[in-house]
């Protein structure tokens, strides 16, 4: 099936060649960091994690997301979700493949990656995202493609990939649970201690996933002869609209508690990154723009007469992926540093170099996306021919 | 898609070749990264041995002292701690804060007046229940079963940090530049280097390992060894005749950020 990768317009080329520019720019700029070190970027001894892990954390819930397809159609039968369920996984593939090329990037020693699995260490939550997360990668990529292999020969999947669907479904919550885990339990990092943390990943995954997926679909139906349907993109829409609700109450939730309660640790994460700290508050006009978008996307998914125009529905959408994109993307891991230990607060901004190294792997990715959709979109304009 | 056997094995091969050939390609871009040798330290019959180890910190002694630094630079120099002379990268095994911040949640502005702009000494506290080591995906950072010194192989350490964002006290520093390299003006960030003790690789974590290396030989920390004012005791918190136990007996002492269960090894008397 991947021949049809290698047979494609001019477009199509001039976006793959595209994508190889900006992976080869990002592969300069990590040659760079290899030779000096990560102190070609923002972080430091305050802020020592990032844009990569903030990137890695977003990514794992757009991964995640792909069960918001394979659970209607695959468990409730949902048959409208049955064209667009293979997007869905693939999306997931090119999502796992990002989060651990960002944690590559992210490591001080990336030869000694193997360390992880040479020194198998359970008691480090770590450990047990690798294992989901490449786990999560397998069953994606084989039931995908065995699906898709079966749908162009026109037969019914084979009996073995039936119980791998069903074990993807709990295995996709696995893996946000876990990667909220990294956060959720250390202690004297106040922003990150909740115990809802995980639920509110699994919130804004299922938002942000899905408001990516509908982009995705309305970009294929207007490159392609493959039409996901308005119905399937509705009901996405539907999805988006009730977990992003879910992902802000969530966050009010955070509010209420540290507010309330007005325990200062509880608090000074939340100030800083809402109203700025200690006359520190690079972050703010970001969290609201994280606001205002998230506000805006609600209102266009929420009301059927605005949700039913596409360009409107694309807008929304478009709103929910960046705000998300925002809220874990950047200021949930960064925020979580700020006020440090001492309680100071050290602010943290990207360098060129790192958004250029993140910019490759975005790249990267999407060049995975483009070549698995293209095979997908083939098989599914063979079989409709 | 057919795939006869002679395509299968030129594949193969390919993909064998590609895999050697990146492998050769990073040692080309990072040429000479030789590691440090690893020194083992093993116990000599001097060496010295505790049940849990613990230090004790007399403030009355240190604060006097303001501007004495003896034991951080006696500690940075044997452990051979980088000068990067910016905060961002900075390495620090043992330094002074001001008590608002070693004590954020004691602080009061009515605090006793000496207390408000005296330098605290930090340094890692050896937890008993250490968030770093649970976190560490490797065991690179590890507590010592015979002495609850918690320590690092800087040799398995992959750089991810997750100790860093563990720790609650900011006692972990990251290499974030070559501390074997020099800066723009050509100036080692090592000015000397102690044989003794190893140099690290760029992108390794590290901190205080309460001397290991010197209590292997039967010698005391070099942080306490360096202080003139007897301000810091080291000793065995589990031996109840220890000094540091009759210390703790009858001063009051406190130890930073207690509620998080971490059951910090440095005592403060203030």
């Amino acid at each position: 099936m991947l021949e049809k990768a290698l047979r494609g317009s001019r477009g199509y080329w001039l976006w793959i060649a595209l994508l190889l520019g900006i992976i080869g720019v990002g592969f300069l700029f990590y040659l760079q960091q290899l030779r000096d070190g990560l102190t070609i970027t923002g972080m430091g001894r305050d802020v020592s994690w990032g844009f990569y892990v903030a990137q890695f954390t977003y990514l794992v819930g757009v991964a995640a997301s792909a069960v918001m397809l394979v659970m209607p159609y695959y468990l409730h039968d949902y048959k409208t979700f049955g064209k667009i369920v293979i997007l869905g996984e693939f999306l997931a593939v090119s999502a796992v493949s990002m989060c651990v090329l960002f944690i590559f990037v992210d490591l001080g020693q990336p030869f000694r990656v193997m360390n992880v699995v040479l020194h198998p260490t359970p008691n480090s939550v770590m450990f047990w995202d690798m294992i989901v997360l490449s786990g999560y990668f397998l069953l994606n990529i084989i039931i995908g493609w065995a699906t898709l292999g079966a749908e162009r020969k026109g037969v019914q999947p084979a009996g073995w990939v039936k119980p791998l669907i069903y074990l993807s479904i709990p295995w996709a919550v696995s893996i946000h649970t876990v990667t909220a885990f990294l956060y959720a339990g250390l202690p004297g990092r106040h922003l990150w201690l909740t115990a809802i943390m995980a639920a509110r990943f699994l919130a804004s995954a299922f938002a942000s996933g899905p408001a990516l997926l509908i982009i995705l679909c309305l970009i294929v139906r207007r490159v392609s002869r493959f039409d996901p349907g308005k119905e399937a993109i509705q009901t996405l829409a539907k999805i988006v609209a009730y977990a992003m609700i879910t992902n802000v109450f969530f966050l009010l939730l955070e509010f209420f508690t540290a507010f309330y309660s007005g325990i200062p640790g509880h608090m000074h994460s939340l100030q800083y990154l809402f109203f700025g700290l200690d006359g520190h508050g690079k972050l703010v006009p970001f969290m609201w723009t994280f606001v205002v978008l998230a506000a805006v996307g609600i209102a266009l998914l929420l009301v059927p007469k605005w949700r039913r125009q596409e360009n409107l529905l694309a807008a929304a959408a478009a709103a929910v992926v960046v705000s998300t994109w925002i809220d874990k993307g950047m200021g949930l891991v960064v925020g979580g540093f700020i006020p440090n230990p001492f309680e100071r607060v050290v602010e943290y901004a990207p360098t060129g170099a790192e958004l250029l190294i993140t910019l490759g792997v975005w790249a990267i990715g999407f060049l995975i996306l483009t070549i698995l959709y293209k095979v997908a979109v083939g098989v599914k304009e063979e079989t409709a021919a | 898609m057919g795939f006869d056997r002679r395509e299968f094995i030129k594949i193969a091969g390919l993909s064998a070749l590609a895999g050697l050939g990146s492998r050769a390609a990073f040692e080309l871009l990072g040429p000479g990264e030789l590691e440090a040798t690893s020194v083992s330290y093993a116990a000599k019959e001097s060496a010295l041995t505790a049940k849990r180890w613990a230090m004790v910190i007399d403030m009355g002694k240190c604060l006097p002292e303001a501007g004495c630094k003896d034991c951080m630079e006696r500690c940075h120099r044997i452990h051979n701690v980088p000068d990067f002379g910016n905060p961002k990268d900075e390495i620090k095994w043992i330094w002074k804060e001001a008590f608002a911040h070693a004590f954020p949640e004691q602080e009061s502005e009515y605090l006793a007046e000496h207390l408000h702009h005296e330098p605290f000494v930090v340094l890692c506290n050896h937890c008993a229940h250490p968030p770093c080591v649970r976190v560490c995906p490797t065991k690179a950072t590890f507590k010592r079963k015979q002495d609850g010194i918690v320590t690092m192989d800087m040799h398995r350490c992959i750089g991810c940090r997750f100790c860093m964002a563990g720790c609650p006290y900011g006692s972990r520093s990251f290499n974030w530049r070559d501390p074997r390299g020099k800066n723009a003006q050509g100036e080692p960030f090592l000015k000397e280097i102690n044989q003794e003790y190893p140099t690290r690789n760029k992108g390794v974590v590290e901190k205080c390992n309460f001397c290991v290396e010197r209590l292997a030989e039967g010698k005391i920390p070099a942080c306490v060894e360096a202080c003139r004012h007897g301000a810091l005791v080291f000793g065995d918190v589990a031996d109840e005749h220890s000094e540091v136990r009759q210390i703790l007996r009858e001063h009051y002492t406190i130890r930073r950020k207690p509620e998080l269960g971490t059951d910090p090894s440095v005592f403060y008397i203030v």
